[in-house]
């Protein structure tokens, strides 16, 4: 694996579960572009038993559009002959085919170390099958029952500071030695096992886990309670997976000679473009990535970095799941038209029995809609719970503390500090109308103040996320340029609406100049939506003034906004609905606000329901 | 001729059926290939471990953990008794003793010093694997179980419920349209594999389980009425283990759905024979469907059936609609557009022709069809 100095072109796959994608990025002038791209469905699974002939197939694609030769009999050409028709300076892929990365996690207290190893875990770009701590509500044989039926692909385990608690971190591997767990795809090895905590209860460990395990030892977790160190596990969980996960899965040991960095999971490479972006730009930024089975978040706030898995929150596979957890009324506050509720629970079903179907009348497209935007917000509650200052770290408060709702648990993701929300998966960047996919977010995030909204336009960023650990600046210029489509600005007062009359009351005095020199004035009542369209160009100078005192839009109650706002595919639309969204329950009161809010969007053929 | 690949359920009045056989852990196959085999024999047998039972020994005595092996009475390896006495400290003149014992008959696996814990492992748990269908030993996995294969009759459901079992195919519908209610479920379909038609209520259903009814086959079914019979929601479709007392098999979906013809067709013809039903269901990687199988009264072939590739749909194959506004009509492909064409929800697709038995034709995403394998 040797990266050459100047990168002129790159082949970047992502060998997803159905589907292998391939694209090309060259230099073209002085700046890196995604030209071409491919895709052919992933050859893991029998009869291929191969991931390599799916990458080759996607490749192929690739070069027959492109006209540059990419595949020779033996993989992917490399480098790149001089006048760059023959083979790519690099070669790099990431990989969640197979189910991604599954592991076990455990700590001495669930709140404390047990949640750092799981902050771990998902930052790895794992999915965490279950969390275990000495202070679990489950008794130890259950847990250890548990241990026994799921099938991870590595464990860690966490528990203790540094020269804190022996007892429990032993206790902890005691159980999992007592459970004796297998690896998820056979084969002789040993299960590899990765600890992470008190560093002076490793002989203990190594006595329990060292035969029965492939043991790794790492830097602790939680080194003292005030910090997380995680860099350590993760990047132990990333060599793991290279060696034993992907080393036992079909045709990846002929995969990781050919690439020129090591094969990153999904997940993984998505958050390590959302943290150059959040880092390059200097904003704080959530991503949501809404698939069928599943649904990840991603946030950088401050810098601080998090990732969630909503394992059961999706589009088909588990839609199902999201009307069990968010209620069949929470799906119908967002359906403009009134429905039979048994027969929308049976179309639920049918979605999930039969996932690979797609929404061929506008009715079936608004129900599908409302679905993902109860999905998108049920893993953006989870990832708010999850992602939150360390808890158990003791501090100084103050009488001003006491009254304040802050500090040790509380969430890093703070709505009115969030610059940028980039949605992707199907639902979002196959949205017919680009003006859908951005209310969705709208109404799943619940955007606070001013905040740009994105999609990535054909899940590149998997991709991007592998290249900006080789090079930063390429990565960078094809996310803004080729990978994310802005869609537009939300602008969404917080504050008391109180209870007010079905017409609202004024609610926002709505000055706006464009560059032309045509301007928009509007006073916009309670509980509505405005869509202004600007382009992503155009900087448009705003003055929003609260006509309600308790409105804020980030910069005090009542205190006008005076700044710039940029537009996108779709424009700037003003959100008076309140935070969080008042919906009335009544079908008769429901209808026709929902109506209204599509209408004044412009989100369906008809303008309105 | 052209052709796409929409994945279909079968239903084959004469097939090869294969089913994999196999221990959840590795253990002993008590066949050999070619054995003909019956449905109920056992063909591999194991151990599963007993439970785990972690017991701190040491805070119940009152000791050290670092002393804890001074007071046990049982060393690692040792078999106990359930209630016997594992662990005893003299007290002082013979008062204030204590004592801790087995919490499950079991062995002892390990003493920690470190946390005082002692961890007992309750005796296995015996497990055996039967054939599921009468049929022909064609392949053995050493260590794991084996291949049956026979010649039978196929109905591939969409979604079930609960898992294997046997018995006689009991016509109850009247024809594919019927609606079972409760009324119809009468004690002498105990023991059945009974058959309706587009529908069976919740009533019907729970009826059906207190008369004894082993499995019921079904065109459609409320997806509602999940959660009031196993008491939680099937968020994902994963089942097969439920334990509601019979097995469900939905050949079409969730609602009212007209029973297709060749299946009710298929299932009257075979009234009477017995079959193997299952209503496991996984619909993700490594699909699983329910099934209806009746085996022919004869020696299948001796060796491995290697299933052809699936062909995909072509022009005049029949195909279920499975969405909206189309879902549970059947119908024959009369055109496959190579064009994208934009629908009413104005998503771009590739769309097929399909032509129904009233002579309409009408346009569906291809994603939006299932084909009927014969």
């Amino acid at each position: 694996m040797t990266i050459p100095p100047e990168i002129r072109s790159v082949l970047a796959t992502d060998c997803g579960s159905t589907t292998t994608k391939a694209i090309l990025i060259e230099k073209v002038g002085d700046t890196y572009r995604q030209t071409f791209r491919g895709e052919a469905p992933t050859t893991v699974e029998a009869p291929f038993e191969d991931v390599t002939r799916g990458v080759l197939n996607a490749a192929m694609e690739v070069q027959e559009l492109s006209g540059r030769t990419l595949v020779n009999g033996e993989g992917i050409v490399t480098p790149a002959n001089e006048d760059g028709t023959e083979g790519v300076d690099i070669y790099i892929s990431t990989s969640s085919a197979g189910g991604g990365l599954q592991l076990v996690v455990g700590g001495v207290v669930r709140s404390m170390t047990a949640e750092s190893a799981m902050r771990a875990a998902l930052g790895a770009g794992a999915i965490v099958m279950d969390a275990f701590a000495t202070n679990d509500s489950r008794k130890p044989h259950e847990q250890i029952e548990r241990i026994r039926q799921l099938r991870p692909d590595m464990i860690l385990l966490a528990g203790g500071i540094d020269g804190g608690t022996v007892k429990h971190v032993v206790a902890l591997a005691e159980m999992v030695a007592a459970a004796r767990p297998r690896t998820r795809l056979g084969g002789s090895f040993n299960l590899p096992v990765i600890f992470a905590g008190n560093k002076e209860v490793r002989p203990q460990i190594q006595e329990l886990l060292g035969d029965i395990s492939d043991l790794e030892a790492v830097d602790n977790v939680r080194p003292v309670m005030e910090q997380e160190d995680l860099g350590p596990a993760r990047d132990k969980i990333h060599d793991l997976f290279m060696d034993h996960v992907m080393a036992q899965a079909p045709g990846y040991n002929k995969l990781m000679e050919w690439t020129d960095t090591p094969i990153m999971p999904t997940p993984a490479a998505v958050g390590l473009i959302m943290q150059t972006i959040a880092r390059r730009r200097g904003i704080n930024v959530a991503g949501v990535d809404i698939g069928g089975a599943t649904t990840d978040v991603f946030s950088v706030f401050d810098g601080r970095f998090n990732r969630t898995v909503s394992a059961n929150l999706g589009m088909s596979y588990s839609v199902s799941n999201v009307l069990a957890e968010a209620g069949l009324g929470a799906i119908l506050r967002w359906v403009p038209f009134d429905i039979d509720e048994k027969l929308l629970r049976n179309r639920i079903g049918n979605k999930m029995i039969r996932p690979t179907t797609i929404p061929q009348t506008l009715e079936e497209l608004k129900i599908e809609q409302a679905i993902a935007r109860e999905a998108l917000r049920l893993a953006f509650v989870q990832h708010k719970e999850f992602a939150v200052e360390l808890r158990g770290v003791q501090q100084e408060r103050t009488i001003a503390d006491a009254f304040r709702q802050t500090g040790a648990g509380a969430t890093l993701v703070k709505m009115m500090k969030l610059d940028l929300i980039v949605g992707s998966g199907g639902v979002l960047s196959h949205a017919p109308r680009r003006v859908q996919s951005m209310r969705m977010m709208i109404d799943a995030f619940e955007p606070e103040g001013v905040t740009e909204l994105a999609v990535d336009s054909i899940f590149m960023m998997p991709h991007l996320g592998v290249l900006s650990s080789v090079n930063e600046e390429a990565a960078t210029q094809v996310f803004e340029r080729d990978c994310i489509i802005y869609l537009g600005t939300c602008v969404a007062p917080v504050g008391d609406l109180g209870k007010l009359p079905p017409e609202g009351k004024p609610a926002l005095d709505v000055k706006l100049r464009k560059p032309d020199g045509t301007s928009v004035e509007r006073i916009l009542n309670t509980d509505r939506l405005f869509l202004v369209e600007a382009t992503r160009d155009e900087e448009v100078e705003a003055v929003v003034t609260p006509l309600i005192r308790s409105l804020d839009l980030g910069e005090g109650p009542g205190k006008p906004l005076r700044r710039k706002l940029r537009g996108g595919v779709v424009g700037i639309t003003f959100d008076t609905r309140g935070r969080t969204i008042r919906v009335p329950t009544e079908p008769a009161d429901r209808v026709p606000r929902v109506q209204d809010w599509v209408a004044a969007m412009g989100e369906y053929p008809e303008g309105g329901a | 001729m052209a052709a796409i690949f929409t994945p279909g359920l079968r239903v084959s009045p004469r097939d090869i059926v294969l089913k994999d056989r196999r221990l959840p852990l590795e253990g002993e196959v008590l066949v050999e290939v070619g054995a003909r085999v019956g449905a109920t024999d056992v063909v591999a047998r194991t151990d599963l471990p007993g439970k785990i039972f972690p017991v701190n020994v040491a805070n119940q005595l009152g000791v050290d953990p670092g002393r804890l092996k001074e007071f046990m009475l049982k060393g690692v390896g040792d078999s106990v008794e359930r209630d016997e006495l594992i662990a005893k400290t003299p007290g002082i003149f013979g008062l204030f003793v204590s004592e801790a014992n087995a919490v499950t008959a079991g062995t002892i696996e390990s003493i920690s010093t470190v946390t005082g814990q002692v961890i007992l492992q309750a005796h296995p748990i015996p497990v055996e694997v039967d054939a599921y269908i009468d049929g022909t030993v064609v392949e053995v996995i050493p260590g794991e179980g084996c291949l049956v294969q026979a010649a039978a009759s196929l109905v591939q459901g969409i979604f079930g419920l609960g898992g294997e079992v046997r018995g006689d195919l009991k016509m109850v519908a009247m024809d594919r349209t019927s609606v079972l209610i409760e009324s119809d479920i009468t004690p002498d379909l105990q023991d059945l594999i009974i058959v309706g038609g587009a529908h069976i209520g919740l009533g019907a259903l729970k009826r059906a389980v207190e008369v004894g009814v082993a499995g019921i086959v079904t065109g459609g079914f409320d997806y509602d009425d999940i959660k009031e019979l196993l008491g939680y929601e099937v968020g994902v479709a994963i089942t097969g283990g439920e334990e509601l007392g019979l097995t469900l098999v939905v050949t079409e979906g969730f609602g009212n759905i007209d029973m297709a013809p060749a299946t009710f067709e298929l299932l009257r013809s075979k009234e009477g024979a017995r079959a193997s039903i299952n209503g496991a269901t996984q619909i993700r990687a490594g699909v699983i469907r329910p099934e209806v199988i009746v085996t022919f009264d004869e020696d299948g072939p001796s060796e491995r059936h290697v299933p052809p590739e699936p062909e995909g749909i072509a022009l005049g194959d029949t195909v279920r609609g499975i969405r909206a506004p189309y879902f549970g009509r059947i119908g024959k492909v009369s055109g496959l557009p190579v064009d994208l064409t934009t629908m009413e929800s104005e998503t771009r697709v590739r769309i097929l022709e399909v032509e129904f038995d009233d002579g309409s034709v009408v346009s569906m995403p291809r994603a939006n069809v299932e084909s009927i394998e014969e």
